[in-house]
Order: structure tokens, then sequence, then C-alpha cells
């Protein structure tokens, strides 16, 4: 290895976000491996499948689709990587983001109130449904001691049986097609306008900026806020948190509502900026992949951007291998080794970049005690 | 700690507890005779009721026994929702492929243990959060499923990328003379004789091998991991592997068996989800069955003999909702009320007054909800399980000792300091 080359690796393995990077990097090699060989072993040709899916995924259409899903996964997987941080799993943000934006549209279909305050009230009450929806398996978990691992999934069936309770013609869904019920479209006051993209007939959601805003602020909590350190610090040794003063149960209820909050407004883009309705064909399933995009960005503002751009890539490119007759689930294989890959290729990074820590740390000593 | 737990079985203590369970079992076979006699919702303790029961509690428990071989060993496990999935599929493909139930019953299992395998390489060699192991897990097999259904079962008669062609079917076997003679004992609804029957009928009849097999492992899990040399050294690893490493275990070996066998339990339970509880392979046929498994491990105290009850009760929620419908279901608040104000009496003499409080407020709103109402919506009675699960979390007592080290990262040599 040349000079260059080792005092590069050197620098990137002794800081956590240059460990980050390699892990990543290593992480996605590993995925693109194993998907060609999925590939290859099911009778396809990986370079022109990858061909396929890059030049569809660059045209003008697939960019935004890619960009509006991605603001979605954004806000899903910031929500949960609200409770990662401080080793609480809320696995119940699919839930908490459904029962959210379906009680938000039926309340934004019934207010008529003039722009601006019309989409403050639906934000608001989504983000409210969600934290309070969040605030249950908190409850029981301080006081009863419940894991919120089990508790959290069950409220996600418990969640769909109250949405399929409450949209029902005789409550609160109208008709709005064949085949097809959901709550009354909201009015033009409630919608927010989307963002034109060139060279393209459809428009990157306006709320895509709500998801931006969402990640800047949870950098500034987590990282610059006595709260977010004493999160992170629950998260790190809950007894040396519970030491310096830091009320557990709290942190526990505090941490897990600001999850929900965020959860609530996973559907916000989509429902104010596209569908103006809850509608039976809504989309399902983001809070699960919230989870898988927040592990692959390392629970990081800025990491899980790039996650859930390349998530939402994958996802929107793939559309075009059922074309070539490709089955489309090949990308889930992706998603999934990448995944299982990051973590394990994060661990492995990490333990080499220890020992490459103590190796300089000892070298220096040995250059002090010889002089 | 781990030298009282295998002495010898009769123990005053021991007698005591099953006599308590034993009577336990009677008071709630009693509670549901009332609770039928009083709302006249006769599924409550039919033979119908009570075999679905069975059949709908052998996945749950599957994966219930499988959580606990896993957390004996020391290891969390959550994918097994996904190593449920891995075992509907894997039973669906060697079945089919093969016209034979029982290579269908071996694919199955080998599925299911290759997730677990595929665990215990995160956890175990490569020190990953068994958590986020699993999760990444249950992301991992409905992908997989998915793309290996749509290549090998589009195409075939009945079959698609969500769903795998029929499948064979195994036998049936009933203990014989036992169906008729009930049969027309439970139709009369004798108080007391023909709930009897029901039960008796339910359990005796119609049984597929599957069934038999899980419900024979309940004991053997006990017998190996309570009686054995190897459930001794799988059982410390769970509690102190450093203490276990010292005394010479490989508890690498140790929890690599118990993740594995782990898998192969729950692939077992979907192999029972493909092939006894429907009649083909079809997405989404898991809907959280490894979860409330593992909700069961919880409320069984991760004791063998608990983990089966917790999978009667899931299953018995999950059943009264699929034969006996919103009827049924509504007569159970009733039940449930009234225990919970027993609970809260129990509570309040024991002096923990919130707790008491608490129960009671439940009680009388589930009370209310029973007087004010002739049945439950549809829609929620589907996810009465799931409710029940929750409820039970929340109200059960906490007396619970999960292994001491579980959830733990363990490295080789981790103690030497």
């Amino acid at each position: 290895m040349t000079a260059f080359a080792r005092r590069l690796v050197y620098g990137l393995m002794a800081r956590a976000y240059g460990r980050t990077i390699v892990a990543a990097l290593i992480a996605l090699v590993f995925a693109v491996a194993v998907t060609s060989a999925v590939l290859s072993v099911s009778g396809f040709n990986p370079p022109s499948t990858f061909q396929a899916m890059l030049v569809f995924g660059k045209e003008s259409d697939s960019v935004v689709n890619t960009v509006n899903r991605a603001a979605t996964y954004y806000l899903s997987a910031i929500a949960v990587a609200v409770g990662f941080r401080m080793k609480l799993f809320n696995i119940g943000v699919d839930g908490q983001y459904r029962l959210a934006a379906m009680l938000a549209a039926a309340t934004g279909g019934a207010l008529a109130l003039p722009p601006v305050l019309h989409q403050a009230a639906i934000i608001v009450v989504a983000a409210v449904v969600g934290a309070l929806w969040a605030a249950i398996p908190a409850v029981l978990k301080v006081t009863r001691g419940v894991s919120e691992v089990i508790s959290t999934i069950m409220l996600n069936f418990i969640a769909s049986g109250v949405i399929a309770f409450l949209l029902n013609p005789s409550r609160l869904a109208v008709t709005l097609g064949p085949n097809n019920i959901g709550t009354k479209p909201i009015a033009s006051s409630g919608r927010v306008p989307n963002i034109p993209y060139p060279g393209s007939d459809l428009a990157i959601y306006g709320l895509v900026l709500l998801a931006v805003a969402v990640g800047a602020g949870f950098w500034f909590v987590m990282g610059r806020t006595r709260f977010g350190f004493d999160l992170r610090a629950s998260g790190l040794s809950q007894s040396a948190a519970v030491a310096s003063g830091v009320d557990a149960r709290r942190m526990v209820v505090a941490a897990m509502m600001m999850s929900g909050l965020v959860a609530g407004l996973v559907g916000m883009p989509q429902l104010l900026g596209g569908s103006y309705s809850y509608s039976l064909d809504f989309p399902t399933g983001i809070g699960f992949t919230g989870i898988g995009i927040a592990l692959l960005g390392r629970n990081n503002a800025v990491g899980i951007a790039f996650a859930s751009l390349l998530w939402a890539f994958l996802d929107e490119s793939s559309q075009i291998l059922e074309f070539n007759e490709i089955p489309k689930e090949i990308v889930a294989i992706t998603q999934a080794a990448v995944l299982l890959s990051v973590v394990v290729v994060y661990e492995l990074v990490n333990r080499l970049g220890r020992r490459i820590d103590q190796r300089y740390v000892a070298a220096r000593l040995g250059e002090v005690t010889s002089s | 700690m781990i030298d009282q737990e295998i002495r010898a079985p009769a123990s005053p203590a021991r007698e005591r507890r099953l006599r308590r369970l034993g009577l336990a079992g009677l008071g709630v076979f009693a509670a549901l005779i009332a609770l039928r006699l009083i709302t006249g919702e006769s599924d409550i303790t039919s033979s119908g009721t009570t075999s679905a029961t069975l059949a709908l509690a052998v996945p749950i428990g599957m994966a219930a026994l499988g959580g606990l071989w896993s957390e004996r060993g020391g290891v969390i496990n959550i994918g097994l929702e996904g190593m449920l999935t891995f075992g509907t599929w894997g039973a669906a493909f060697g079945s089919y492929f093969s016209h034979s139930p029982w290579t269908g019953l071996l694919t199955g299992v080998l599925a299911g243990a290759l997730g677990g395998l595929l665990h215990a390489v995160a956890t175990v060699t490569f020190g990953v959060d068994h958590i986020v192991s699993g999760v990444a897990i249950n992301i991992l097999a409905p992908g997989v499923t998915r793309y290996l259904s749509d290549l090998l079962f589009t195409g075939q008669t009945g079959g698609g990328a969500t769903q795998s062609p029929p499948l064979p079917d195994f036998p049936t076997w009933s203990l014989p003379g036992v169906g008729g003679p009930l049969g027309s004992v439970e139709r009369h609804h004798w108080i007391l004789v023909s709930d009897l029957a029901g039960l008796v009928r339910g359990l005796l009849t119609n049984l597929s091998p599957v069934t038999l097999i899980a419900v024979a492992l309940v004991p053997a899990s006990f017998y190996v991991l309570w009686r054995t040399p190897f459930g001794l050294r799988l059982r410390s690893c769970g509690e102190n592997p450093l203490a276990a490493e010292s005394l010479g275990v490989k508890v690498y070996t140790m929890k690599y068996a118990a993740v594995v066998i782990s898998g192969a339990l729950a692939g077992l339970g979907g192999t029972f989800l493909a092939m006894v509880a429907s009649s083909n392979y079809q997405e989404g046929q898991v809907n959280g069955r490894g979860f409330i498994g593992l909700a069961a491990m919880i409320f069984g105290n991760w004791r063998p003999g608990g983990v089966a009850a917790g999978a009667g009760l899931f299953g018995y929620a999950d059943a009264l909702q699929l034969r006996g419908g919103t009827g049924a279901v509504h007569a159970m608040l009733l039940l449930v009320g009234v225990g919970l104000i027993g609970l809260g009496g129990w509570h309040a003499y024991r002096r923990r007054f919130v707790t008491a409080v608490v129960s009671v407020v439940v009680a009388f709103g589930l009370l209310a909800w029973f007087l004010l109402t002739d049945e439950l919506p549809r829609e929620i009675v589907t996810y009465s399980p799931h409710i029940t699960t929750l409820l039970v979390l929340a109200f059960a007592a906490q007396r619970l000792r999960m292994p001491a080290a579980d959830g733990m990262r363990y490295r080789r040599g981790g103690g030497g300091g």
C-alpha cells in the first residue's frame, strides 16, 4: 500500500463518520455482489439489469418519484431513529403514521379554514395522534414493564382494526370510486402546492421541505440540546444516565412520544400533496421500511438522507424490471442484504478501527519513551 | 441458581405449583361454562372452538418455544416472525415439488433453521445487536420468499408471486370411537357434560401429525433443557456466559445450537400454517404470530409449561374470533370484566392501590361496553388476539425472571479484563 493510501485509510478509520462511510461502501459492494449472484443463478444478466435500472432511474419522472418517496421514507426513518438513539425500539411507526394520517385526513376533510391555518391544523392533528398512539407503549413500559417491541407491534395490528372500523361509509368514509372508499377529500385551502420539476409532468411534493426541516430539527435536538444529550446518554448507559440525574421513566415517555410525533408526519407529504384523502390505497408498510433505513443510515440525520434516497431509488428503478420479465422483488433482496451486511460490516470496521487506534497510541507512546 | 433448577422433581414446592395450575385450569373451564350459560354463545366451549384453539395455538406455541430456546441460550430472537415466514415458504416448496407432505415438513423446518443460522452468525459471531439482526431478518424474509415464489410458483396452476399452488395434505388421525358418541352428547348442550364432550372431542379428533409433533415438543424441550447436561450448558450460556466459559462450556457452539433449534421450531410452526391451517402458502400468512409467540413466551416466564399455557390462551382468542365471531368475543367482555374486578380486589388487598384502581376502571369500562352493545364491530374483533396479548402483558403479574444474560453481547475471553 502506498503511503497516501495508508494515510487515507488510517484517517478515515480514526473518525466515526469515516468508519460509517467505509462500512456503508463495503456493505453496498457486498449487496451488489449478492444481488448479482442471485440474478445469475436465476438466469438473468446482472450488468444489463443494473444498466436498465440506472437508465430508467435517471428519467425525470423517476427522479420526481424517487424524491417524493425518499421524503416519506426519511420522516419514517427519523421517527425510528429518535427511539433507536436511546435503545428504544419503536416498531410501531407503521401503525402510528397510518392512524395519524387517517384521522388528520378526516379532520382536514371536515374542516373549512383559510389556507395556512388549514394545513397547519391537519399537520398538528397528525402529530398529536402519532404522539398519543406512541404514548400507549411508553406508559405500559414505564408502569408495567411491558417490552415496547411487543406492544408496538401489537398496536400496529390494533391500529389496522381501528382504521378499518372508522373507514366505513357509516362513519368517517365516503365513496371515492367504484372500488375505493376514503375520507372526505381535503378542500383546496388545505392542500400544499407542489414544486414543478423540469422535463416532467409530475411534481415534487411541497412537504418535502417538511422532511428537510424535521431532519434539521432532529440534528439540532440530538446534538445541541440537553434533552438530546440525556436521550443519547440513556441509550449508551441507562445506569450512568440515572446516576447523573436523568429521570429514566420520563425519558422513555418523552422519547417515545417524540418518535410518534415524527411518525405522525410520515403520511403528510402524500396526503397534502397528492392524494388529499386517506383511502384504501394509501401506502402502507412505510414504518417497517423506516426501520431498515434508520439502521442503514446509522441513526444519523445525514446518513438517513442518503439511505432513504438509495432505498427510494431502488424501489423506483425496479419498476422497469417487470418489462424485462425479472421479478422486481430482487430489490427487496438487495435492500435486505445491504441492511444485514451494513450492521455486520459496521461492527467489524469498528473493531478494526479500535485496533488501529490502539496501534497508533502504542506507536506514539513508543516514540515518547524511546526519545 | 442453576443447580437448584435441575434438582430432583418431587419437591413440595413443585407439587404445590402443579396443584395450583390444575385448580386454575378447572377454574377457567368453570368460568367458561358459566359464561356459555349466561350468554347462550355455544361456541365458547364447542368442539369446533377447541380444535381451532389447538390448531391456532400450534404456530404461536412453536414460535414461543423457539423464543424460549434462543433466549435460554442468551440470544433475543425478534426474527421469529421472519423464520416462520421462511418455514411457510420452505414447506410449500418441498411439498409441492415432491408431492409429499413429509418432504414439506422437512424443508419447512430446514428453511426456519436456515433463518436461525443467519441470526446466529450475525449475533454470535459478529456481535450485532440482537434486535437489529432480528428486525433485518424480518425485512429479509418477505422479500426473499416473494422473489422465490415469483420465480418458482408463477406459471404453476394456482400459483403466483404471492401464493403457492395447492399443497398435498397430511393424513389426519382421530382416536377411534370418540368422535361420534361425543358429538351427539355435545349437541344437547347439557351443563358440564356437553362442555367436557366438546373439549375432549376437539382435542382427540382430526389431528394432524404436525400438531402431535408440536405438542410432544413441549415436554421434550423441558426434558432436554432441564434434565440433560446439554440443556444445563445451554442455559448456563443464557445466565452467565463468562462463568460457563470458565467451566469449559463451548459458549459459541451452545448459542449456535440454541438459535438454530429456535429457527427450526419456528420453521415447524410455519409448516403448520402453510400445510395444515391452510391449503397453500400465502404471502402475509404469518400475520404477526411470531411476535404473539414472543408475548406467549414472556407470559410463560421463559418456561415450557407456561409457554404452552400462553400459546393456548392466544390460540383461544384467535379461535373464538374466527369461529364464534362478534357474539362470542362480545361475551368475553363480561368474563374479562369480572376477572379484572377480582384482580383489582387482590391488588387492593396487597396495598397496590394505583394498579387496583386502573384494573377496576378498565373492568367497569368493559362491563359497560358489554351491557350497552349486542355485539362488537367485526373490524375490531379480527384483532382480538393482538388486543388480548397487549392486555395480558399489561395486567399479568410481573414476577417474571428472564435469563440473566439474555440479549447481552458475548465475546470469547471477554471476561479476562
